[in-house]
C-alpha cells in the first residue's frame, strides 16, 4: 500500500531520519498561513501518488507572498500528468507545504528487499534528484548496492560501503550512517516493499536531509500496521479496484473491451494472454480465489458491469474444489439477477463439467458455452470485433 | 518412482483444526495420503476424525514419526509455523498460506538456510503424486497417475489447466509441483528440474512460469547445462501491466524486470519448446515428448 509523502514523512521522523519542516494543506488560504508561519521560500508539493510530480509542474518553489498565491493556486486543483499518471493524470487535492533548504549536494537513496536472496537491499548514488532509471542505464557504476540480511541486521561495515561507496567528506559519514542505520529500522520496522529518497540532501549547513519520501507498505503486513491502514487514502484508487477489495476481490482495470472473471491469478493472467492473442483486448484482470463461489461471480459480473467499455464477458473457472455444476447455478442466478446486458462466455472445466454445461444450456439466458479455453478466446474475441 | 512425496510419506498438519485445516486435511486422507499428525497449539490430547492433535510440531513428530509438514494457519503465524516444522527436523514442510508478509519470509528463508528442512510454498496449492500422495489443496480428481511428466507451476489453477490437457492426451504425471505465487519462496523451479532429473521414473517436464523475479531464467541456465529430457514451457503474463501485482504478491514488473518477454527469450534459448497459447500445451506435450 503507497503512502503520501507527507505520510512518509511521519514515518521518518519517528525514526529521526531528518526531514523539512512541514505541514499540508488544502487551500490556497491554508498554503497562505503555513508560508507565513514558517517564513519564506517555501517549497508547494502536490501530494498524489505518482513520480515525476517536479516536472509536471507539481512542485514548485515561491519565493514571495504572490508567489506562494500563484503557486497554490495553480498546484491545488491541477490534474497533474506525469509519466507514471497516464494521460489522464491525477487530480491534486492537497499539497505540503515545506520551509526551502538550501541544497548544496543532491544524493539518491532507496532500501528495498531483493526478493532472490531474500536479504534488504540499499542502493544509493551520488547522483540524486535526477531520474534514477536513467543513471542506471547512462553510469551504473555509479549506483551502489548493499545488501543486508535481515539475520544479521545492518552492520557498520554496511554503512562504510553506502559511505565510501557515496564518497561523502569524512565529516559527514557520521551523520550519513546514523540516517541509513535509522532508514533500514524504519524499512523493517514498517515492512516497506520500497522506501525511497530522492533527492537525499546535503545542505549548505551540511545536514543531510530527506528532501522527498517515497513508501510503500506490504499488503500482507497491514494486520501489523493499523497506523499505516489509516493513511489508506482512497482517491487515490481507481473506484472499481476499490469496490473489488471490499469484496476481498482481485482487479486490476485494464483498456479493453473483453471483461473477465476467472479463479487463480495465473489462469486469470493466461485469460488475459489468450483473449489478446485471439485479437480481442482485456478490459480487465480479475481473480476471484482459487476456490471461487457464487458470490463471488456475482460480485465480479457486478465490478466488470461498472465498466462501461466491456461489450462482452469471459468467465474461466478450473471447478476443482468448486464443483461446476454449483458454478453454474451461481453464473445463472447473478446472471438473472443483474440482468446483464453484453454477451457472456463461459468456460469451465473440472469437477461435474457436464452437469453444469446443462445448467447453463438449459438457462434460456445468452451464455455462450465454449470447449476450451482457445475456443473460449475464439469466442469472445468474435463478439467484441 | 515420483519425487518429493510418495506412498510412505507421513504427513502431520499443523492448524489441523481450522476450518481450512479440517476441509483440506480429510481431502487429502479421502486421497490416499497418510495423515498421522495433527498440530493446534492448546488442543493437544484432542483429536480430529481420527487423526491426533498435539501441542507442538516436536512431541507430534516424536508420537507419529511424520516427515512432511502441511501448513494451514493463518498469515500472521505462518512463518512461525515453518520455522518450528523446521526446528523439529520435519523434512518436507509444504504451506499453503497465501498472504505472509515478505519481512517474515526472508527470516523464515534465512533461517531455513541453516536447517535440513525442503519448504514448497508458501502461497501455493502444494504437490501431488498422481494415485498415492497429495499434500495440500489440489483437487482429488486432478492427475493421472505412473506417468513420464513432471509438472512444475507457480499457479496453482494454472497447475490444475495443464495438469487436466496432458491427462486428456493421455499423458499421466510423476509429480504435480505448486511452488507458489510468492516472491520468497522455499522450493524453486531449479530445485524441482533438478529433483524431476535424478528421477528415473520422470521422462519429460512442464513449467509453468509468470512475470516477476528470475526464477524461471535461473531454471533455463540450469536446463541448458544439465537437462537432456524435453522441457515444455509457459509463461503467463505477457498481458500484465508493468508495476501492478497481478494477484500474486510475487507476479509483478518493476523497473523493467521480471518481464514475460524476458522469460520466454531465456526459454527459447536454451532449447525449452515454449508453448504461447496456453489452450493448446496438452497438444504441444504430446507431440514434443
Ligand atoms: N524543501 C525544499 N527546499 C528546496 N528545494 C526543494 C525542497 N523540496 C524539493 N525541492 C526541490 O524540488 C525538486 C523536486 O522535488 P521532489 O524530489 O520532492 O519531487 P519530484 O522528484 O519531482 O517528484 P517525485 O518524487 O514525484 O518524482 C528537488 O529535487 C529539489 O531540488
Ligand atoms: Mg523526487
Amino acid at each position: 500500500m503507497k503512502v503520501h509523502e507527507y505520510q512518509a514523512k511521519e514515518l521518518f521522523r519517528k525514526f529521526n531520519v531528518p526531514t523539512p519542516n512541514g505541514k499540508v494543506a488544502y487551500t490556497t488560504e491554508e498554503v497562505e498561513k503555513i508560508a507565513d508561519e514558517f517564513g519564506l521560500p517555501v517549497v508547494v508539493k502536490a501530494q498524489v501518488h505518482a513520480g515525476g510530480r517536479g516536472k509536471g509542474g507539481g512542485v514548485k518553489l515561491a519565493r514571495t507572498k504572490e508567489e506562494v498565491k500563484e503557486v497554490a493556486d495553480s498546484i491545488i486543483g491541477m490534474t497533474l500528468v506525469t509519466k507514471q499518471t497516464g494521460a489522464e493524470g491525477k487530480k491534486v487535492n492537497k499539497v505540503l507545504v515545506e520551509q526551502g533548504v538550501s541544497i548544496k549536494k543532491e544524493l539518491y537513496l532507496s532500501i528495498i528487499p531483493d526478493r532472490e536472496t531474500a536479504s534488504v537491499a540499499i542502493v544509493c548514488s551520488q547522483d540524486g534528484g535526477m531520474d534514477i532509471e536513467d543513471v542506471a542505464e547512462k553510469t551504473p557504476e555509479r549506483i551502489i548496492t548493499v545488501s543486508v540480511s535481515p539475520a544479521t541486521g545492518i552492520q557498520p561495515f554496511h554503512l562504510r560501503q553506502v559511505c565510501f561507496g557515496l564518497e561523502l567528506p569524512k565529516e559527514l559519514m557520521k551523520k550519513m550512517s546514523a540516517l541509513v542505520k535509522n532508514l533500514y529500522e524504519c524499512f523493517v520496522a514498517y515492512d516497506c516493499s520500497m522506501l525511497e529518497i530522492n533527492p537525499l540532501i546535503i545542505t549548505e549547513e551540511d545536514d543531510i536531509i530527506a528532501l522527498d519520501a517515497k513508501i510503500d507498505v506490504d499488503g500482507n503486513s497491514m494486520f501489523r500496521h493499523p497506523d499505516v491502514k489509516e493513511m489508506h487514502d482512497p482517491d487515490e484508487e481507481d473506484p472499481i479496484e476499490l469496490e473489488a477489495s471490499q469484496y476481498g476481490l482481485n482487479y486490476i482495470n485494464l483498456d479493453g473491451n473483453v471483461g473477465n472473471i476467472v479463479n487463480g491469478a495465473g489462469l486469470a493472467m493466461a485469460t488475459m494472454d489468450i483473449v489478446k492473442m485471439a485479437g480481442a483486448s482485456p478490459a480487465n484482470f480479475l481473480d476471484v480465489g482459487g476456490g471461487a463461489n457464487a458470490e463471488a461471480i456475482e460480485n465480479g459480473f457486478r465490478l466488470i458491469m461498472s465498466d462501461p467499455s466491456v461489450k462482452g464477458i469471459l468467465i474461466n473457472v478450473f471447478g476443482g474444489i468448486l464443483r461446476c455444476d454449483i458454478l453454474a447455478q451461481g453464473v445463472v442466478q447473478a446472471a438473472t439477477k443483474l440482468k446483464l446486458s453484453v454477451p457472456v462466455v463461459v468456460r469451465m472445466e473440472g469437477t461435474n463439467v457436464e452437469e453444469g454445461r446443462k445448467i447453463l444450456a438449459d438457462s434460456g439466458l445468452e451464455l455462450i458455452n465454449a470447449v476450451d479455453l482457445a475456443d473460449a478466446a475464439e469466442k469472445v474475441a468474435k463478439i467484441v470485433a | 518412482m515420483s519425487v518429493f512425496i510418495d506412498k510412505n510419506t507421513r504427513l502431520l498438519v499443523q492448524g489441523i483444526t481450522g476450518s481450512e485445516g479440517q476441509f483440506h486435511t480429510r481431502s487429502c486422507i479421502a486421497y490416499g495420503t497418510n495423515v498421522v499428525a495433527g498440530v493446534t497449539p492448546g488442543k493437544g490430547g484432542q483429536k480430529m476424525d481420527d487423526v491426533p492433535i498435539y501441542n507442538g510440531v516436536k512431541a507430534a513428530k516424536k508420537a507419529s514419526d511424520a516427515n512432511a509438514s502441511m501448513i494451514l494457519v493463518p498469515p500472521p503465524f505462518a512463518a512461525d509455523a515453518i520455522m518450528e516444522a523446521a526446528d523439529a527436523g520435519i523434512e518436507l514442510v509444504v504451506c499453503i498460506t497465501e498472504g505472509i508478509p515478505v519481512m517474515d519470509m526472508m527470516r523464515v528463508k534465512n533461517y531455513l538456510a541453516t536447517k535440513n528442512t525442503r519448504l514448497i510454498g508458501p502461497n501455493c496449492p502444494g504437490l501431488m503424486t498422481p494415485g498415492q500422495c497429495k499434500i495440500g489443496i489440489m483437487p482429488n480428481t486432478m492427475g493421472k497417475g505412473g506417468g513420464p511428466v513432471g509438472v512444475v507451476s507457480r499457479s496453482g489453477t494454472l497447475t490444475y489447466e495443464v495438469v487436466h490437457q496432458l491427462s486428456q492426451v493421455g499423458l499421466g504425471q510423476s509429480t504435480c509441483i505448486g511452488i507458489g505465487g510468492d516472491p520468497i519462496n522455499g522450493t524453486n523451479f531449479l530445485d524441482c528440474l533438478a529433483a524431476f532429473n535424478a528421477d528415473p521414473e520422470t521422462k519429460a517436464v512442464v513449467m509453468v512460469g509468470e512475470i516477476g523475479g528470475n526464477a524461471e531464467e535461473d531454471a533455463c541456465d540450469y536446463i541448458k547445462a544439465n537437462i537432456d529430457m524435453p522441457v515444455v514451457g509457459f509463461i503467463a503474463g505477457l498481458t500484465a501491466p508493468p508495476g501492478r501485482r497481478m494477484g500474486h504478491a510475487g507476479a509483478i514488473v518493476s523497473g523493467g524486470k521480471g518481464t514475460a518477454e524476458a522469460k520466454i527469450e531465456a526459454m527459447k534459448a536454451s532449447g525449452v519448446h515454449h508453448c504461447e497459447n496456453l489452450g493448446k500445451i496438452g497438444e504441444l506435450c504430446k507431440k514434443v515428448f
